[in-house]
C-alpha cells in the first residue's frame, strides 16, 4: 500500500458530510469530500431546472439546523441568511380556515375562533412540548451512549442521559414514555377537540414516516418538527435565503476556506479495505483514492449494501442494514409560477400566504390519506405542505413570478407495476388538483413543475427507497439504536471507516449534527483536539 | 364572542372603556392585557398611584379572565376545584380562592362571587377554560367564558365610595367588603362589588359592554367635586404590592405553563397557606397539600422591605450581606406612601426556616454607569399598608 491521499475521506456532500468534513479540516486534516452528482448539497440543494428560477428540490425549510455548528463553521460570512416564517395555516372544506399566526395575541384569537377551549389547552400544550423539546435538544450534539458499555465515557454519557430524566418529576416521566409511544392524534386529544385544530398540529408528525397520524410513534415526530428554532424561537422555521442549496454552499464555502477538496461527479463504488482497516474508495471510473479514514454520508442500507464488500461487514450488521426501515413515503413538486396564486378564502393582505399551507382539514382525511399509501397507492387526497417562498426571496424567481414549493405524504416507493413517467405526472396532477380546490387561479399560473415521487428521490439523491430522513423516525431506530444497536456512535465495522449521514443519531433534518456527532469521534479516535461545539446550555 | 377571520388586522383587542381611555391618556404608554389594548400610565404614575392612596382611581378591568359557573352542582364543583373551604359562601358575597393541580401546585388564583344560589362568576388572571371543563367531569354544571361580554370596572381609593355615589349608584353604604350586589347607575343595570387589588377602599363594577360608556360617562361627570383619575396597569402595580397581594404568573409561574421541574409553587410556598383548608373535604391537590403542610417548609414568598432608596429591580437574595444566594426578589416597587422599597422574594428556607440576616444584591444605574448595591432586608409577615378606612361599613364620606 503506498502512503495516502489524503488524511480523510468523505464519500457524499450531502450538508452532513460537509459538516462532517469542515469540522475534519479545522482540525488540520486534509480531507477530501466525493460526490456522486455534478452538484452538492444531496437533499440540501437547490437547482435551476426552469429558466430563472430555482428550486430548492428537497428540504425546503430550515430550522433544525444547529446554531452551535452554524456558529462554529462560520456560515454567516459564508453567505447563510435564515429568514423566519411566521406563519402556518390549514384551509377547511367549508370555505374557512385555521391559521397560527406568530403574534401571540392573534394566534390565541385565532384559537377561539374556532375552539375557546383549545385555545386555554394551548398553554398546557405548549409548556408540555417545550419541556420536552428541552430534553431531546441536549442530546442532539452529543454522541449516544452505548449501554452495554463499561467505558467511563459511555457511563458518563448514560449518567448524563439520567441525569437528563432525573431533572422530570415522576409524572413527567411518565408522559414522556407516553409521549414517545403514543400515535400524534391520541396525543393531541389530549389537549384539543377541535378538528382542524387536531389535523392542523398533526400533520408534522407524519411527514417522512411511513406510519398515520393514528399509527403509535408518530408523536415523537412532531418534536422533531418542533424542537428546531430560528434566533432563539423555538418551534419556528425559516427560508435560507437562496434557498436550501445555500445552507450546503455556506457549509462547503466553511469548508473550503479551512482548506478542504470537493469532487463532484465522482462516484464511489467500493469502500476499501485491508486487514480491517478502511484504505480508502474506488471511484466507478475506477480510480482508487488512498485515505485512512473514510466516512460514509449515504444513509445506513447503501452504506453497508452497496458500496461495502459483503466481506467486510459481519452478517448479523449487513442484515441489520437490509432490515433497516427506510421506507420512502414522500414525494415534492416545484413549481414556477407566473403570479401569486391567490385564495379566496384568505382576506386579502393575510399574513398566512407567507408560511405553510395546508389542505387537509380532519384526522379522517390524513389517516385516509396514509391508507392509500399502505395499498402502494399516492394519496388521493394527499398532505401537502405548501409555500412560496419567493414572497419574500428575490432570489429564487423573477419579479413578480413565483415559485412554491409543495411537500406531499404520501407518495408510494412503488405503486402497483412500477413508477412510470406517466404515473408520475398523474401524482403530480392529484396535487396540483387539491391546490387548485382553494386557489381557482393557480392551474393556469403554473408554467413548470419539478415532480419528485421516491423513485427520483432515490436516484437523483440516493436516498434509498425515497426515505427522506435516512431511515425512519420511529423509537426503535433513535438514539443507541440509530441506526442499529452496538454501531450508534458513528463507527463502522472496520477501524478507520465511519458514518455521519441522516441515518444516524440524531436522525434526518437539515441539522448538521450526524456530522459534527461524526467528526467528534474521528478527532478522538485520532486523538486530535474536538473542533466541534458543544450544544448551547438552555438553563 | 363571534370573532372575525379579519381579527389578525388588528393584533390588540379594544375594551368598551377604549376610546374613553383614549381620550384622556397624554403618555399614551399601552400594554398588552390579555389581548387587549390597555394603558401602562394613562397621565402621569404618581397622580395615579395617589388617586388610588387619597382619591379616587378608575381602571379598566374588562380584559381579567371571567367564567360563568352555574348549574345544581355548581357548589359541589367549586368546593372540589379550589383548596379553600366555601362553606361561608352565600349569595351576595365574594371570596379570594387559589386552585392546584393533583401536585398540589397553583394553577391560579382569583375572585369567586356567588351572584345567587346557583350562580356564580370566576375571577381570574390566566386562562382557565380548559382546566375548569377538565374538572367538572361528573358534575351537572355549565361553565361559560364571560371575559368578553361583561365590561369592568374598578374604582378604587379613599373617596370611591364618595364618588359613586355621587354618581347615581345607590346602596352601596351598605355594602361590606366582599360583598356583591345588583345595582344600577342613572337607570343602568350594574353588579357592583366591594373588591379590588388595591388594598384601599373600592369596589368593582360589572356590566353591559353595551353600557360601558355610559357608565364611565356617569362616573367622570363627578370630575369637578372629587377628583378622579383613570390609571393604568403600572399604579396598580404598585399599590398591590403594598397591599401584598401576589400575582400569578408573575410572582411564581402557574404550574400549566411551567416547562421546567420545580419551577411551580403550591399555595404554601407563596404565602397563601391561609386559604388551603385541609379540612373541608376533598379537593383537587389535597393530598400533596397535606404532605407538604407534614413537612418543614422548603421555601416562601416572601414580603421583605428593603434598606435605602435605590431601585432595586432585579435582585438576588443572600442569607448574610456576601453570604449564600437564598433566593431572588420577584416584584419590587417604591412605595411613596411609606417612604420604602418593598419587595416580594422567593426565598429558600435553611433547615425549615426563613434565613436570617437577609441582604439583597442588585445593579443599578446612575448616568449610564452601573454600580452594585448590598441592602439588608426586612421579612413581614402582614401587608405592607392596610388603611383603616378600607373596612370601614359605611365608608366615611368626604
Ligand atoms: C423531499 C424532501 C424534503 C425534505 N424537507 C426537509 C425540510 O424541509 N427541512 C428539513 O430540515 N429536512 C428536510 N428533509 C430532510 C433532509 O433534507 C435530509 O434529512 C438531509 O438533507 C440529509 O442530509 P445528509 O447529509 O444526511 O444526507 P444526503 O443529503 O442524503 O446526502 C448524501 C449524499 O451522498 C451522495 N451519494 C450517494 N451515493 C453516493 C456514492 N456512491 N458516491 C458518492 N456520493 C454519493 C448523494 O448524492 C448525496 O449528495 C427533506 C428531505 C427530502 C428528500
Amino acid at each position: 500500500m503506498s502512503g495516502r491521499d489524503y488524511d480523510a475521506i468523505v464519500i457524499g456532500a450531502g450538508h452532513n458530510g460537509l459538516t462532517n468534513a469542515a469540522f475534519l479540516a479545522k482540525a488540520g486534516l486534509r480531507v477530501l469530500v466525493v460526490e456522486k452528482n455534478e452538484y452538492i448539497g444531496g437533499a440540501t440543494v437547490s437547482r435551476e431546472l426552469y429558466d430563472g428560477w430555482k428550486y430548492s428540490n428537497c428540504s425546503y425549510v430550515c430550522s433544525l439546523f444547529r446554531p452551535e455548528i452554524y456558529n462554529a463553521l462560520d456560515l454567516g460570512r459564508h453567505g447563510l441568511k435564515v429568514v423566519p416564517l411566521t406563519a402556518s395555516m390549514t384551509f377547511t372544506q367549508d370555505g374557512d380556515y385555521f391559521g397560527s399566526y406568530s403574534e401571540p395575541n392573534v394566534r390565541r384569537r385565532e384559537l377561539m375562533r374556532h375552539s375557546p377551549r383549545d385555545a386555554d389547552a394551548a398553554v398546557r400544550f405548549d409548556a408540555d412540548v417545550m419541556r420536552w423539546c428541552r430534553l431531546i435538544r441536549g442530546f442532539l450534539l452529543r454522541t449516544p451512549p452505548d449501554p452495554g458499555s463499561l467505558k467511563p465515557r459511555d457511563i458518563f454519557e448514560f449518567a448524563y442521559l439520567l441525569k437528563k430524566f432525573h431533572e422530570l418529576s415522576e409524572t413527567q416521566i411518565c408522559e414522556f414514555i407516553r409521549f414517545f409511544t403514543m400515535s400524534i392524534a391520541e396525543y393531541l386529544e389530549n389537549y384539543f377537540e377541535n378538528e382542524t385544530i387536531l389535523a392542523h398540529y398533526s400533520g408534522g408528525s407524519i411527514i417522512g414516516t411511513g406510519l398515520g397520524v393514528y399509527s403509535p410513534g408518530t408523536a415523537y415526530v412532531l418534536l422533531h418538527h418542533a424542537m428546531g428554532d430560528v434566533d432563539g424561537n423555538v418551534g419556528a422555521w425559516g427560508f435560507a435565503r437562496g434557498g436550501m442549496g445555500a445552507v450546503s454552499g455556506a457549509i462547503a464555502s466553511s469548508f473550503r476556506a479551512l482548506g478542504g477538496e470537493i469532487r463532484t461527479g465522482a462516484d464511489v463504488e467500493q469502500i476499501l479495505v485491508a486487514g480491517r482497516r478502511a484504505t480508502g474508495v474506488r471511484l466507478a471510473s475506477g480510480e482508487e483514492i488512498r485515505s485512512g479514514i473514510v466516512v460514509s454520508n449515504l444513509d445506513a442500507r447503501r452504506t453497508f449494501t452497496r458500496i461495502m464488500d459483503a466481506d467486510d461487514v459481519p452478517p448479523a450488521l449487513l442484515e441489520r442494514a437490509r432490515k433497516f426501515k427506510i421506507r420512502g413515503s414522500s414525494g415534492k413538486l416545484n413549481i414556477a409560477l407566473d403570479g401569486m396564486p391567490t385564495f379566496p378564502a384568505l382576506p386579502g393582505g393575510s399574513p398566512l400566504t407567507l408560511g405553510h399551507m395546508h389542505f387537509t382539514d380532519t384526522l379522517r382525511r390524513l389517516e385516509r390519506a396514509y391508507d392509500d399509501w399502505k395499498d402502494d397507492r399516492w394519496s388521493a387526497d394527499p398532505y401537502c405542505d405548501f409555500l412560496v417562498p419567493s414572497q419574500y426571496d428575490p432570489t429564487l424567481a423573477p419579479p413578480g413570478k413565483h415559485m412554491a414549493t409543495v411537500f406531499v405524504q404520501y407518495c408510494p416507493v412503488e405503486p402497483e407495476g412500477g413508477w412510470t413517467d406517466e404515473k408520475r405526472a398523474a401524482f403530480g396532477q392529484t396535487v396540483i388538483d387539491q391546490v387548485a380546490e382553494y386557489s381557482p387561479d393557480f392551474r393556469d399560473l403554473i408554467l413548470h413543475a419539478e415532480i419528485r415521487t421516491p423513485r427520483e428521490l432515490e436516484d437523483e439523491v440516493g436516498l434509498t427507497e425515497g426515505n427522506i430522513f435516512q431511515g425512519e423516525l420511529t423509537f426503535d431506530q433513535l438514539l443507541f439504536n440509530r441506526p442499529f444497536p452496538g454501531y450508534a456512535q458513528y463507527r463502522g465495522p472496520v477501524r478507520g471507516m465511519y458514518m455521519c449521514g441522516s441515518s444516524t443519531h440524531p436522525g434526518g433534518g437539515v441539522m448538521g449534527a450526524p456530522g459534527a456527532n461524526a467528526a467528534r469521534e474521528i478527532l478522538r479516535d485520532l486523538r486530535r483536539p474536538d473542533t466541534t461545539p458543544a450544544e448551547y446550555p438552555d438553563d | 364572542m363571534n370573532i372575525a377571520r379579519e381579527h389578525f388586522r388588528q393584533p390588540l383587542g379594544r375594551t368598551p372603556f377604549h376610546e374613553r381611555m383614549v381620550a384622556l391618556t397624554t403618555s399614551e404608554h399601552w400594554a398588552t392585557w390579555n389581548g387587549y389594548k390597555v394603558p401602562r400610565i394613562v397621565d402621569k404614575l404618581s397622580i395615579e398611584y395617589f388617586a388610588v392612596r387619597s382619591g379616587c382611581a378608575v381602571m379598566d378591568l374588562t380584559p381579567m379572565e371571567k367564567y360563568r359557573i352555574e348549574g345544581r352542582d355548581a357548589r359541589a364543583y367549586l368546593d372540589r376545584l379550589v383548596v379553600r373551604d366555601l362553606a361561608k359562601l352565600r349569595p351576595g358575597r365574594v371570596t379570594y380562592v387559589a386552585w392546584c393541580n393533583d401536585e398540589g401546585k397553583l394553577i391560579d388564583d382569583g375572585t369567586l362571587f356567588q351572584l345567587d344560589e346557583s350562580r356564580y362568576r370566576l375571577c381570574s388572571q390566566h386562562h382557565q377554560l380548559d382546566w375548569l371543563l377538565m374538572s367538572a367531569r361528573g358534575f351537572d354544571v355549565g361553565i361559560t367564558v364571560e371575559t368578553h361580554d361583561v365590561a369592568a370596572l374598578a374604582v378604587q381609593g379613599p373617596t370611591s365610595y364618595s364618588v359613586l355615589s355621587e354618581a347615581g349608584i345607590a346602596c352601596l353604604g351598605d355594602l361590606k367588603p366582599f360583598d356583591v350586589t345588583r345595582s344600577d347607575c342613572a337607570g343602568i343595570p350594574l353588579t357592583v362589588s366591594r373588591t379590588g387589588y388595591t388594598g384601599d377602599l373600592g369596589y368593582e363594577l360589572w356590566m353591559e359592554p353595551g353600557d360601558a360608556e355610559a357608565v364611565w360617562d356617569a362616573i367622570f361627570a363627578v370630575r369637578g367635586r372629587y377628583d378622579v383619575h383613570a390609571m393604568g396597569l403600572n399604579a396598580l402595580e404598585m399599590v398591590r404590592i403594598e397591599a401584598g397581594f401576589v400575582m400569578p404568573g408573575f410572582d411564581f409561574n402557574t404550574a400549566e405553563a411551567t416547562v421546567r421541574n420545580d419551577h411551580d409553587r403550591s399555595p404554601y410556598e407563596v404565602g397563601l397557606g391561609w386559604v388551603v383548608n385541609l379540612d373541608k373535604g376533598h379537593f383537587c391537590g389535597r393530598k400533596a397539600l397535606a404532605a407538604e403542610k407534614a413537612r418543614p417548609p422548603r421555601r416562601r414568598l416572601t414580603k421583605l422591605v428593603v434598606d435605602g432608596n435605590r431601585p432595586v429591580g432585579e435582585a438576588f437574595v443572600y442569607a448574610g450581606r456576601n453570604g449564600k444566594q437564598v433566593g431572588e426578589v420577584r416584584c419590587t416597587t417604591w412605595s411613596p406612601i411609606l417612604k420604602a422599597n418593598l419587595a416580594l422574594a422567593d426565598i429558600e428556607f435553611i433547615n425549615g426556616k426563613l434565613p436570617e440576616p437577609l441582604w439583597a444584591r442588585f445593579d443599578y444605574q446612575r448616568e449610564l454607569k452601573w454600580h452594585t448595591a448590598w441592602a439588608e432586608c426586612h421579612a413581614q409577615s402582614k401587608p405592607f399598608y392596610v388603611p383603616a378606612h378600607r373596612s370601614l361599613t359605611p365608608p366615611a364620606r368626604y
